[in-house]
């Protein structure tokens, strides 16, 4: 992205206060933002034209759409535009904007160049103090329009919230279809706004709990036969799938290491479930847990030095976390009921989990080293937390009684829940890193 | 089990509507109408094939059979929540399935554990590998040689109940002995 021009602007009162309770998320724990009160979503005008072709609108339509989930965003709706073509080396005629109460304008144009290519410009204004926030170029080819739609998206978020954004990005899941005794289960990857959506096995065999590394190339997953649960890594460049080593017992709940060397599962032998590493270039595995109780669903932290899992080596569920030798355990959840599938935040600071309390089912989030919990949604059935990529959302999937699951995703503090776009049932949802 | 008992149901089901239809108003039957009869030539007369004689099968499932094992054994044992350790019910019916397999020693098994829905996905699958191995160890410290089984666990994916209730789920907290090979 060759930016056009980037103005350095002292937000605007509007933008201080609308941005407020966000960066007060970076800082302070997630008990002292819930006292913050609701989210007042900012009035925003997109406004992409394009002459000769509708991918302006579309475009358009997806930069709305994404803001509008995001929640912190209220997209006007473009019949109610006063001014209806700024163009793209004008100043918008601001007071038509305040009049119908924009607090920001997105206006850009886009064209297909000589050579094919797709190239859209975009300048993003504050409305109030009258100055342009950010002008910027995104290039790629026509088919890829919907990925420049969402790095403007991201463009706009990043700049009027002050944190990175997570649109461009995908998610990995199981797609679900059939009766509950005999559900077919197909690994699919879609876009993070349910575009896009293509299915990488064929349903004659189970998958689940699929997981991105970190470069979103390769996906682990675990498929279960009628005699065999074992681990595999598809390369999504490739299609080529392979299985995970020659490993006795069944092996399941694979997460990669953040730096993509190692990859953590759990292996069930002997009726007695425990965690291994395996180094993914020399294959060398390492067991790190040796209790008799079960653990299981390891995740590592950013930096590689913990693993935080499941066991009920103390008589229920519970969260732990360990050095990634296997040194140092040590219990984090103390609430009542029964915790389990821990996730750390991209930034470490956090853990989601699933807690079953009361009959429910919970999806919430804890400091990394335990403590401050806080539950975010509840339902029936519901878990498997992945975090985006800016640990701003935690995605997880919901089973309401005789349904398919579906998609769900719920802002870090638990004031916005959305339902993810995605016609079909859906499960074990993995939330990609940014795309590069 | 579920099974057969479902049957009876239909059975009496059956039982029932016809007992109704007994019950209602007898309809007038009109003959059919006279069909004058057309001579058709006789076709030619071809002796049936001579028929061996063979004992009928003994009713009921053939000893040693798979049938055998599920209806005169059962082939499934139920835990309670979060458990894995045998009930008395359950021990009562692997001390059967013990002494089944011990007759027939060319029978190979696997022992597939099973979780209800009330439990995240990954959990499950290392209870359900709990229960398949408790089940296998008790089959084994009853003469059943190790080499004849293999353990699974299904965790939640395989209900045979799909109701959203705890008479479902507790149904679906089971371990299943599934015969491999070797039956007759």
């Amino acid at each position: 992205m060759k930016p056009l021009k980037i103005a350095a602007v002292a937000l605007g009162t509007w933008l201080a206060i609308a941005a407020a309770p966000l960066a007060a998320f970076a800082q302070a724990p997630i008990r002292a933002e819930v006292n913050e009160g609701v989210i007042a979503p900012l009035p925003i005008g997109i406004d992409i034209e394009s002459s000769g072709s509708d991918l302006g609108d579309k475009i358009t339509k997806v930069v709305m759409s994404d803001l509008e989930r995001s929640g912190f965003f209220k997209p006007i709706d473009p019949n109610a535009f006063i001014e209806q073509s700024v163009g793209i080396d004008a100043t918008p005629t601001f007071a038509s904007w305040k009049t119908i109460n924009a607090q920001a304008l997105a206006n850009g144009v886009a064209r297909v160049d000589a050579e094919g290519r797709l190239q859209v410009d975009f300048r993003l204004w504050d409305i109030f103090s009258e100055k342009q926030l950010l002008g910027q170029s995104v290039t790629a080819t026509p088919e890829n329009w919907r990925r420049i739609a969402h790095k403007i998206a991201d463009a706009i978020y990043e700049k009027l919230t002050g944190e990175e954004g997570y649109f461009d990005t995908r998610i990995v899941f199981v797609a679900e279809s059939g009766g509950k005794g005999k559900r077919v289960k197909r690994l699919a990857i879609m876009d993070q706004d349910g575009a896009n959506p293509s299915y990488l096995t064929d349903g004659s065999y189970k998958v689940m709990t699929p997981r991105f590394s970190a470069d979103s190339q390769e996906v682990a997953y675990m498929v279960l036969r009628e005699d065999s649960a074992r681990i595999y890594v598809f390369n999504i460049e490739t299609g080529r799938q392979e299985a995970v080593g020659q490993i006795k017992g069944m092996v399941f709940a694979p997460r990669f290491s953040p730096d993509g060397t190692k990859l953590a599962y759990s292996v069930a032998q002997g009726g007695n479930t425990d965690i291994y590493v395996m180094d993914l270039r020399t294959r060398a595995t390492r067991r790190v847990t040796t209790d008799p109780g079960i653990d299981t669903s390891p995740s590592f932290s950013p930096d590689g030095s913990t693993i935080v899992f499941n066991s009920d080596r103390g008589g229920s569920p519970q969260i732990y976390a360990m050095n990634a030798d296997g040194t140092g355990v040590r219990r984090i959840s103390f609430g009542g009921g029964v915790y389990s599938t821990p996730v750390f935040s991209p930034k470490g600071d956090k853990i989601a989990f699933t807690k079953q309390s009361g009959g429910r089912f919970s999806i919430g989030v804890m400091d990394a080293g335990g403590g401050n919990e806080k539950l975010l949604t509840s339902s029936f059935l519901e878990e498997g937390p992945t975090w985006a990529p800016n640990g701003r959302y935690i995605m997880f999937f919901r089973e309401p009684p005789g349904s398919l699951p579906s998609l769900w995703m719920v802002e870090a503090s638990g004031r916005i829940e959305r339902p993810v776009p995605y016609a079909g049932g859906a499960s074990d949802p993995a939330w990609s890193p940014r795309l590069k | 089990m579920t099974k057969s008992v479902f049957k009876l149901a239909l059975l009496a089901c059956a039982t029932l509507s016809v007992a109704a239809c007994a019950g209602k108003k007898p309809e007038v039957v009109t003959p059919p109408p006279a069909v004058a009869e057309q001579p058709t030539p006789a076709p030619a007369y071809t002796p049936p094939p001579a028929a061996d004689t063979t004992p009928l099968p003994p009713t009921g499932p053939v000893p040693g059979s798979q049938q055998d094992f599920v209806v005169n054994v059962g082939d499934r044992v139920f835990f309670d929540l979060d458990q894995s350790s045998l009930r008395e019910d359950a021990k009562a019916l692997l001390d059967k399935q013990a002494a089944w397999l011990v007759r027939y020693p060319a029978v190979k098994i696997r022992i597939e554990g099973n979780a209800d829905e009330r439990g995240t996905r990954e959990y499950n699958f290392a209870l359900g590998a709990r229960r398949a191995e408790t089940v296998s160890q008790y089959l084994t410290a009853k003469g059943v040689v190790p080499a004849r089984i293999s353990t699974i666990s299904y965790g939640k994916e395989n209900p045979i109940a799909t109701g959203d209730d705890e008479q479902a789920w507790s149904q679906n907290r089971n371990a299943h002995t599934a015969i491999t090979e070797g039956a007759q």
